[in-house]
């Protein structure tokens, strides 16, 4: 910065020298204005889509303008069942496999043990494997116990693959935690329960809470697996693969869009909220706890 | 608290989460690894025979598809990260006040079900549609041209879709680069270029390593884009493995991919990390704990 200041105040440079300039210091900016644009593009399509009012069943070219869609995008049963089915889902799987993930976390970080490198690599190993796989393999079992597949067996699916990204987030979380709060608890007299009832679940409540988040979303978007292991049972992703093949109703993405609607405003809620309680503590630097939540709620980065 | 009881606690809080692991995916792959050495059909039922030709058959019959598939999440990969490292860089050190409402911008697509971002792209890929036209007037492509059924368009699908996975992990280590680091390499006469090259891009190795780990594995085992957005010419191994398991009912040939496909992957990561050296995966870690 302090390099360029000094160079442009040197030379009074020609109009084309220095848009040439300008457009060589913002290029990365441009780019990176390109890229989220091309991001958001499809959202928007879908969005768009959900005004369209198709002349036959497939909704690919613009028709014309209509409220018919939203004024009832709970019209067709099968799509709002397969919807309510998908929410429960995930709700009950983020419920067992967020605890499940909390305490192997907690183990990994807090403990050296025998077969700590084993079970670090029995978390990993399932998101080193293509989906394909995981799924062939449970129905693969299945089959051979003569299991047939449901509700159940879609469950016992998804919180196995939600742990290992439960375990990473929450593992991120914990590596930084500042220990001594604990033993503070400890020498005024708080047995270990209560330790971490009050202290140690409130420090790592955001990590949980953005582990949890992530593995619902894991959840109601998974098709693959939920594809070899669902039987009969129709969650949301596997309504829509159905209806691709017969032309997807308008109403998916109302549904579509009120569902990113949701999200966008839950997450702008998560950041609001966390600045003001920082506002009122203020007891980490600001910037980042900020930046913690929103990318504890992709998957990757506590590998990094 | 005896030093026993000590002693045992990491194991309880394993055990719930080992246990489900153990049971729902090691035991899997064990009876998917029996599968594959079965013969018979699903009316006669499989019988374990160590049936080995069942290895080579399939693998005879779709190394089409296995190498088109390593070659799209290839191709893939190297897009994702030449999109995703400008963009988590500009949004890391450019974007000032404006860094989380971008990062939220990035990361919200990816809420709406990846099966309808696909169908996104194949309205917007569709033979009517405005993008054929232009790429028509454009000369890119012939006249009775289509972008849907083409590598393009797969590889275009799987690039968009496991975008996130390759910004996130690449910010992270960018985000937390000390920026004093760079101030020293200028300090020390280094261009910028150089201060990149240099201090920056090392850095953020790790990121760049994780975040092509999670692209690219996902992305050769994916059947959704080759199924929406691509024909039968364009379809990847997952598609195989998917319709023999779920159409044609061949468990065997279908079990005996998967694994093969697994060990390739394997083999992909474990070349690669000694490539990229492990630490620039794991260094993060290490130098945490």
């Amino acid at each position: 910065m302090n390099g360029m200041a000094v160079e442009s105040a040197r030379i009074e440079r020609s109009a084309p020298a220095r848009a040439w300039k300008w457009l060589r210091e913002n290029a990365i900016t441009i780019y990176g204005g390109f890229a989220i644009a091309y991001m958001l593009i499809p959202i928007a399509v879908i969005a768009v889509f959900s005004f369209n009012d198709p002349a036959g069943r497939y909704n690919f070219t613009w028709e014309g303008f209509t409220l018919d869609h939203w004024s009832d995008p709970f019209a067709i049963t099968d799509l709002t069942d397969a919807m309510v089915l998908s929410i429960e889902l995930a709700a009950l799987t983020t419920l067992v496999s967020t605890a499940l993930g909390t305490l192997l976390a907690m183990a990994l970080v807090r403990y050296q043990f025998l077969g700590r490198r084993a079970s670090n690599f029995l978390i990993v190993i399932p998101m080193a494997t293509p989906e394909v796989v995981i799924g062939a393999a449970l129905l693969s079992m299945f089959l051979l116990y003569g299991v047939s597949p449901g509700f159940n067996t879609l469950f016992i699916a998804h919180v196995m693959f939600q742990i290992s990204f439960v375990v990473v987030v929450v593992r991120s979380r914990l590596i930084g935690f500042d220990r001594s709060l604990e033993e503070a608890a400890r020498d005024l007299g708080a047995d270990a329960f209560t330790t971490f009832r009050t202290v140690t679940l409130p420090l790592l409540a955001p990590g949980i809470i953005a582990a949890a988040l992530l593995a619902f979303a894991l959840s109601i978007d998974d098709f693959v697996i939920s594809n070899f292991n669902s039987g009969t049972t129709v969650t949301f992703p596997l309504y829509i693969f159905g209806a691709s093949q017969r032309g997807i109703p308008v109403e998916v993405n109302v549904l579509a869009t009120m569902l990113f609607a949701v999200t966008v405003l839950a997450m702008l809620f998560t950041i609001w909220q966390q600045r003001r309680a920082e506002r009122l503590a203020a007891t980490r630097p600001e910037q980042e706890q900020e930046i913690e939540t929103t990318l504890a709620l992709a998957p990757g980065q506590g590998r990094a | 608290m005896t030093a026993i009881r000590r002693r045992l606690v990491p194991y309880f809080l394993l055990g719930p989460g080992l246990i489900w692991l153990i049971l729902f995916f090691v035991v899997p792959m064990y009876f998917m690894a029996r599968l594959s050495l079965e013969e018979g059909t699903l009316t006669e039922g499989f019988r374990f025979t160590w049936q080995f030709s069942n290895f080579t058959d399939s693998l005879a019959e779709s190394d089409t598809q296995f190498v088109r598939s390593f070659v799209y999440a290839g191709v893939a990969t190297v897009l994702a990260l030449l999109i995703a490292y400008p963009l988590a860089y500009a949004i890391a050190f450019r974007a000032g006040r404006w860094k989380n409402a971008l990062l939220l911008a990035v990361i919200a697509p990816f809420f709406t079900t990846y099966l309808i971002r696909t169908l996104a792209w194949q309205t917007i890929l569709n033979d009517t549609g405005v993008v054929v036209d232009t790429f028509k007037t454009l000369g890119l492509v012939s006249e009775g041209g289509r972008l849907l059924d083409t590598p393009g368009s797969v590889i275009a699908g799987l690039t968009y879709n496991f975008l996130p996975f390759m910004i996130l992990p690449i910010y992270a280590s960018l985000e937390r680069i000390d920026q004093s680091l760079i101030e020293a390499a200028k300090d020390l006469y280094s261009s910028a270029r150089t201060a990149f090259w240099k201090v920056t891009l090392p850095i953020s190795a790790p990121g760049i390593v994780a975040g092509t780990l999670l692209t690219f594995i996902p992305a050769v085992g994916d059947y959704i884009n080759a199924d929406f957005l691509g024909s039968q010419n364009q379809a990847m191994i997952g598609n195989v493995i998917q319709s023999q398991y779920l159409v044609t009912n061949d468990y065997p040939s279908a079990a005996a991919l998967s694994f093969v496909l697994m060990a390739l992957i394997l083999a992909t990561v474990v070349i690669y990390i000694r490539f990229a050296g492990s630490e620039a995966l794991m260094g993060e870690e290490a130098r945490r704990a």
